[in-house]
């Protein structure tokens, strides 16, 4: 509004204008009252799904089919009980040691192979440079469904079915691209300086990505190795191809046979084990939401 | 870098290009062989021609179902997911307080959105005694057989995606955030309403966004699995039976390997050729900067 102190015509118009300006900051404050309502009657339906889990994994099932509410009114961890203990041999805490198990090596060398990669492309000219990098987008945009039932059958070749090397090998051969182009993109940002000053200084390249790339890429490192952690923990169709035995299962197979095998109405076991297999992914998202958030508008992602 | 080997980067690289070799080239050529075979693990791969995909398109009523409902699940979830996520966006955009709380708010469910518990916990509160359910009927209506009707049995997993709008949400508020504000001062010199500036100011500059964030969507929209397979398990009447369901039970429960492939490379076709689609069109509409044509 500060452009009406412009006119000319001052004199004659200030009341005029005074009287616009508060007509206008009136009409402001309600579209604003009016954007915080929506926002937080979205946020709170939004919410709500969780809020209720969490409240309801701490019912007992009588209470959970009777109230909308979400805060139990006799709080039990029965269900914790109950649902970690499972109708198999074995417990949660195999379940979850299989996943750490699949997320570890696959985080670990997601970071070290797509670091490598996106190195070798952001910072080389080599010959096929321009196809394969093609190729890396291509890859982008390639549906996995249509190379699922081929990578079966050459897993089952090698005799890894039913084991966790078909969940994170790949993983080792930069076969996230979308990981390799957001760092692509990172380090297309870096300025190239302190490299160079590094290899006058007589450091050959390996020595300038460990000690001068490496530490300036730390946070879009750390995008990746939350986003990774986080997929791994959700990822459901590749456990559900590839292994077969019980105490091999991670969580997310774990909690589809708690389902099946649950009585239909003992649902809190069901909703509690839920909850915990929520818990790591929320945790590590609130204490790292600034690389989510970060990683997410520099290079765009899934979800 | 001057003075290194040409091959030097090509090192770098090597661990992409056996990947890519191995897990993804080699697989895609091999799927396409596949779906001309009757490959079953029991039996060496017999070379039928086109045999799948006439069978595919002319006998089988499962595949058909299976089209046409993954055809409206995209069609419904993608657009609706788009014009919510930058509603949102473009609301999360005035200079308000408690931004980054909203922002975190909305964002959640698409971390926890893929995971199999959420669809555990959709699988409950649209149960007959669930959350919906129990609310309704305290709200005096009645209750609603959500998973016992085809129409409302793909509205609630058409609703568990929508739920994670919060990705494509954060990439329009960057975007949003990165329009120049003096355009909109200048536009509303010129008396230019609020509307008149979200459709000639705002919307051309962030097409490519836009672009991006509907060829993501629509990619993975085709993909979608685990909603479908532990909500309602491809029911009622197949009308949730999403082609990713029909492709695993045909391959991973059936063993038919070369029928599921190639149903997946009729999935891949149509995904590349709305992906094409979008690519060819998007000359028309989308502005990116510097670009003189303007």
């Amino acid at each position: 509004m500060s452009q009406l102190v412009l006119t000319p015509e001052k004199s004659h118009n200030d009341v005029e204008a005074a009287r616009f300006i508060a007509a206008e900051r009136r009409r402001h404050k309600l579209n604003a009252g009016f954007r915080y309502f929506l926002l937080a009657a979205v946020g709170l339906v939004m919410l709500y799904p969780l809020i209720w889990l969490i409240g309801a994994s701490f019912k007992t099932n009588a209470e959970i089919f009777t109230s909308p509410g979400f805060i139990p009114r006799n709080p039990t961890a029965q269900g914790y009980i109950d649902g970690w203990r499972t109708s198999t041999p074995y417990t949660f805490a195999t379940f979850f040691w299989n996943t750490f198990l699949i997320i570890a090596p696959k985080v670990i060398f997601t970071v070290i192979s797509c670091t490598a990669v996106a190195y070798g492309f952001a910072r080389f000219d080599f010959p096929g440079k321009k196809i394969l990098f093609a190729t890396l987008i291509g890859t982008l945009l390639l549906p996995n469904v249509v190379t699922r039932i081929p990578q079966y059958l050459l897993f089952r070749d090698l005799g890894w079915l039913d084991s966790f090397l078909p969940l994170w090998v790949p993983s080792a051969f930069a076969g996230d691209a979308f990981f390799v182009f957001m760092l692509i993109q990172f380090l297309r940002a870096i300025p190239r300086d302190m490299e160079e000053a590094a290899r006058v200084d007589g450091a050959n390249t390996w020595q300038t990505l460990i000690f001068i790339v490496v530490p300036l890429l730390t946070p879009a490192l750390l995008s990746v190795a939350l986003f990774q952690f986080m997929w791994t923990m959700n990822d459901f169709l590749g456990p559900l191809i590839y292994i077969s035995s019980v105490d091999k299962y991670p969580v997310s197979l774990a909690l589809k046979l708690s389902i099946d095998t649950t009585e239909a109405f003992e649902w809190n076991r069901i909703l509690a084990m839920s909850v915990l297999a929520l818990a790591p992914s929320l945790v590590v998202f609130f204490l790292a939401q600034k690389y989510f958030i970060e990683g997410i508008s520099s290079g765009g992602v899934k979800g | 870098m001057g003075g290194d080997s040409r091959f030097l980067g090509l090192a770098y690289v090597l661990p992409y290009i056996l990947g890519l070799l191995a897990f993804t080239a080699v697989p895609f050529i091999a799927s396409f062989y596949l779906s001309f075979t009757d490959y079953t693990l029991m039996s060496r791969p017999n070379w039928i021609g086109l045999d799948n995909y006439v069978d595919m398109f002319t006998r089988d009523r499962t595949f058909r179902r299976s089209l046409n409902v993954t055809l409206i699940y995209v069609f419904l979830t993608v657009p609706l997911k788009l014009v919510f996520a930058l509603f949102i966006a473009y609301i999360l955009n005035y200079r308000l307080k408690f931004i980054g709380f909203f922002r975190t708010a909305y964002y959640v469910p698409s971390i926890l959105g893929g995971s199999i518990a959420i669809a555990v916990l959709w699988r409950y509160i649209f149960a007959d005694t669930g959350l919906i359910n129990i609310a309704i009927t305290s709200m005096g209506f009645e209750a609603i057989n959500w998973f016992g009707n085809p129409g409302t049995a793909l509205f609630t997993i058409t609703l568990l995606r929508l739920w994670q709008f919060g990705s494509a949400m954060v990439i329009f508020l960057a975007a949003l955030q990165s329009v120049d504000k003096s355009l909109y001062e200048a536009a509303s010199i010129d008396g230019a309403g609020k509307w008149q500036s979200f459709y000639h100011i705002t919307l051309p500059l962030i097409t490519p966004v836009i672009f991006f964030n509907l060829i993501m969507q629509m990619v993975q929209a085709f993909q979608e699995f685990n909603g479908p397979y532990v909500i309602t398990n491809g029911g009622p009447l197949k009308s949730t039976y999403l082609l990713p369901l029909y492709i695993y039970e045909e391959a991973f429960k059936k063993f038919d390997m070369g029928y599921a492939s190639a149903l997946a490379w009729v999935l891949f076709a149509i995904i590349m050729v709305l992906t094409l689609l979008a690519f060819w069109s998007s000359r028309h509409w989308v502005y990116y900067a510097g670009d003189k044509r303007n």
